[in-house]
């Protein structure tokens, strides 16, 4: 296995500016590191910054300060067009609430995975459909499948491209128990075949006890919850 | 990926795609209709003008003369003599002199009455010269005509066909000649005013009973072709019956008079150019309308693509490929509207004049109509392609957990 870490984050500071005008303090990690091909979920309530962590190792939103890297591409100081490549080629992003294009079929939606990167290819699209067992439905559009098959449409999307690490932000936030669950284990069934790392945030218990290796972002980050977050 | 993005956003939003291609689509086929027919309407009358340099006639309107002498339009502003034909006929320069008598008609078309040198080799338009496609043509002193083409085909005529004209240039069924006249021949199609009447010896009109016998060798015009090389001669007897005389009329040059018909009219066509722009300005504003609207409600889909990896180019270029598609669909169908508008133009030109558009010649504003149309489209989107290039991805991709 490639002995790069999938994701080594270093004194990383992020803060927003308030209306007052000051700035809100939201994380300051001083050391994180995820193996290749390692799985591990974050706890965290809502407010704590998951999103906001999630985002900064996607390169979507910049850090104030610090290092993070994915599969050894240091994602901090990338332009913004590096960092687009980075999402493209190397990451895989599952979020909450599915964010399927309505207007595109599920493997239309998986091409997509691909477009950016290695080019949208509808045969490869098609495993990753497979791979979820979604192959029968790779012609519907989102509103036809049901929530679950949104999420494996989505989980499939993510894959598509081969990432080294698999980013999943409340996967199961729109989903009953039972089929939560079943995205949970379909994604790191998944990640092992790929060998992609997986780092899934979650506040859902039920999500959090399926992993052997669960970090606490409140322990994580330094940074006190702010009351009107909480 | 990116043009399969274009379509299903299009899609999308069907009824705003479909009103801003409806109006681009209007925007261009007035612009080109206006420009086109308008283009198209001077260089076809003046073509049609049947290849006379000339015409000479009684004391008044040039325009009514060629009107009257070419088009078969209006009544003539008087009658000119025998004499005054035979002395023109004479002159040096004179290649072609042809006598017409109008005066009547057959149900409102046209009877008109020639020598029968309008069938010898004489030429309407270069290398085409007018003659008998069925048939023969009249011989003089008989009651014979030789139908036009359009006319043949408007009043279901054919070889042997008799009929009684009616007195005038406008159809009264009390007026009623008793001569009885006979198709010989029909006139091979010219796309020429001479298509839409009836061509009978100069006596068959002028002989007709009713007719005042004292006026029976008087003309209504004389169509003139003057000899090549010949450049003055238009000037001369310009000179000589306009400025000198003062009991002729000669209409020349043609073309210039014609142009100054056009010119009359131009009012006309500026008002229709204004109302083309404006039309098409309405199509841009609704290009934006649909493609902001479509931009609005899908900034989520476009946070995703980004998130996905695409470059703040990509979404540049999909939303000014929604309204380029917009401008292309619209100038695709602006042409089917453009060849409506034209053709129903056409056929009423074809019908009522005798002259023939060529509505697809080529003219510039068949490519610079549908370029600016296709600009005002792409320009319409780039406002909304401006605000999905700053588009922040973390909040179109909000609520954050």
């Amino acid at each position: 296995m490639d002995p790069t870490p999938a994701l080594v984050i270093r004194d990383l500071f992020k803060s927003f500016p308030a209306p007052s005008g000051q700035r809100i303090e939201v994380l300051r990690i001083p050391q994180f590191e995820l193996g290749a091909g390692q799985q591990v979920a974050i706890r965290g309530e809502s407010g704590l910054g998951k999103t906001t962590l999630m985002h900064i190792i996607a390169g979507i939103l910049e850090a104030d300060s610090g290092f993070v890297a994915v599969g050894g591409t240091q994602v901090t100081g990338l332009s913004e067009a590096g960092r687009d490549r980075l999402r493209a080629e190397r990451l895989g992003y599952v979020f909450q609430t599915f964010n399927l294009l309505q207007g595109l079929s599920a493997l239309e939606n998986v091409m997509l995975g691909l477009a950016f990167g290695r080019g949208a290819d509808p045969k490869t699209a098609m495993e990753a459909l497979e791979r979820v067992g979604l192959a029968q439905r790779a012609h519907y559009l989102p509103r036809q499948l049901s929530t679950g098959q949104q999420q494996r449409v989505a989980v499939a999307r993510a894959l598509a491209n081969r990432p080294c690490l698999i980013l999943a932000d409340e996967p199961t936030g729109n989903l009953d128990a039972a089929r939560g669950r079943k995205i949970v284990q379909l994604l790191r069934d998944s990640a092992s075949s790929l060998g992609s790392a997986l780092l899934v945030a979650s506040h859902d218990p039920d999500v959090l006890g399926s992993f052997e290796h669960v970090v606490d972002l409140a322990a994580l980050n330094q940074v006190a919850p702010h009351e009107e977050e909480l | 990926m990116l043009f399969l993005l274009i379509r299903r956003g299009l899609r999308q939003h069907l009824v705003s795609t479909a009103v801003a291609v409806l109006l681009v689509a209007l925007g261009m086929g007035l612009v080109v209709s206006v420009w086109v027919v308008r283009a198209q309407a001077e260089q076809s009358f003046t073509r049609s003008a049947s290849g006379f340099d000339a015409v000479l006639g009684a004391r008044g309107s040039k325009l009514q003369l060629v009107l009257n002498c070419l088009f078969h339009q209006e009544a003539s502003p008087g009658n000119i003599t025998a004499d005054d034909f035979q002395q023109v006929k004479s002159l040096p320069m004179v290649d072609r002199a042809i006598p017409i008598v109008v005066g009547d008609n057959f149900r409102g078309v046209r009877l008109v009455g020639v020598s029968d040198d309008f069938f010898q080799n004489l030429e309407y338009a270069p290398g085409h010269v007018y003659s008998v496609d069925e048939g023969r043509p009249f011989q003089v002193g008989q009651k014979e005509a030789v139908v036009g083409s359009l006319a043949a085909h408007q009043l279901g005529w054919s070889l042997g066909t008799t009929f009684h004209p009616f007195h005038g240039l406008d159809y009264n069924p009390n007026a009623q000649h008793s001569e009885i006249f006979t198709v010989v021949g029909v006139l091979a199609p010219t796309s020429t005013p001479a298509d839409r009447v009836i061509w009978v010896p100069l006596e068959g009109v002028q002989r007709l009973g009713g007719h005042d016998p004292a006026a029976f060798t008087d003309l209504s015009g004389v169509l003139i072709k003057f000899k090549p090389g010949a450049g003055a001669a238009g000037l001369m007897l310009d000179t000589r019956y306009n400025r000198q005389g003062k009991r002729l009329t000669l209409a020349w040059p043609v073309a210039s008079i014609l142009a100054d018909l056009f010119a009359k009219f131009s009012w006309f066509e500026s008002a229709l150019q204004a109302l083309a722009y404006m039309v098409a300005v309405v199509a841009g504003a609704s290009v934006f309308s649909a493609v902001y609207s479509s931009m609005s409600a899908r900034k989520r889909d476009l946070a995703i693509l980004r998130a996905l990896g695409a470059h703040r180019g990509f979404l540049i270029a999909a939303v000014l490929g929604e309204s380029a598609g917009i401008g292309l669909l619209g100038c695709a169908l602006g042409f089917g509207l453009y060849a409506a508008i034209a053709s129903t133009v056409q056929e009423i030109l074809r019908t009522h004049i005798g002259v023939l558009l060529e509505p697809w010649a080529w003219n510039p504003v068949l490519v610079w109509g549908p370029v600016l149309m296709l600009a005002l489209s792409v320009a319409a989107g780039a406002l909304p392609a401006w605000r999905a290039y700053r588009l922040s991805v973390a909040d179109g991709l909000s609520p954050l957990s």
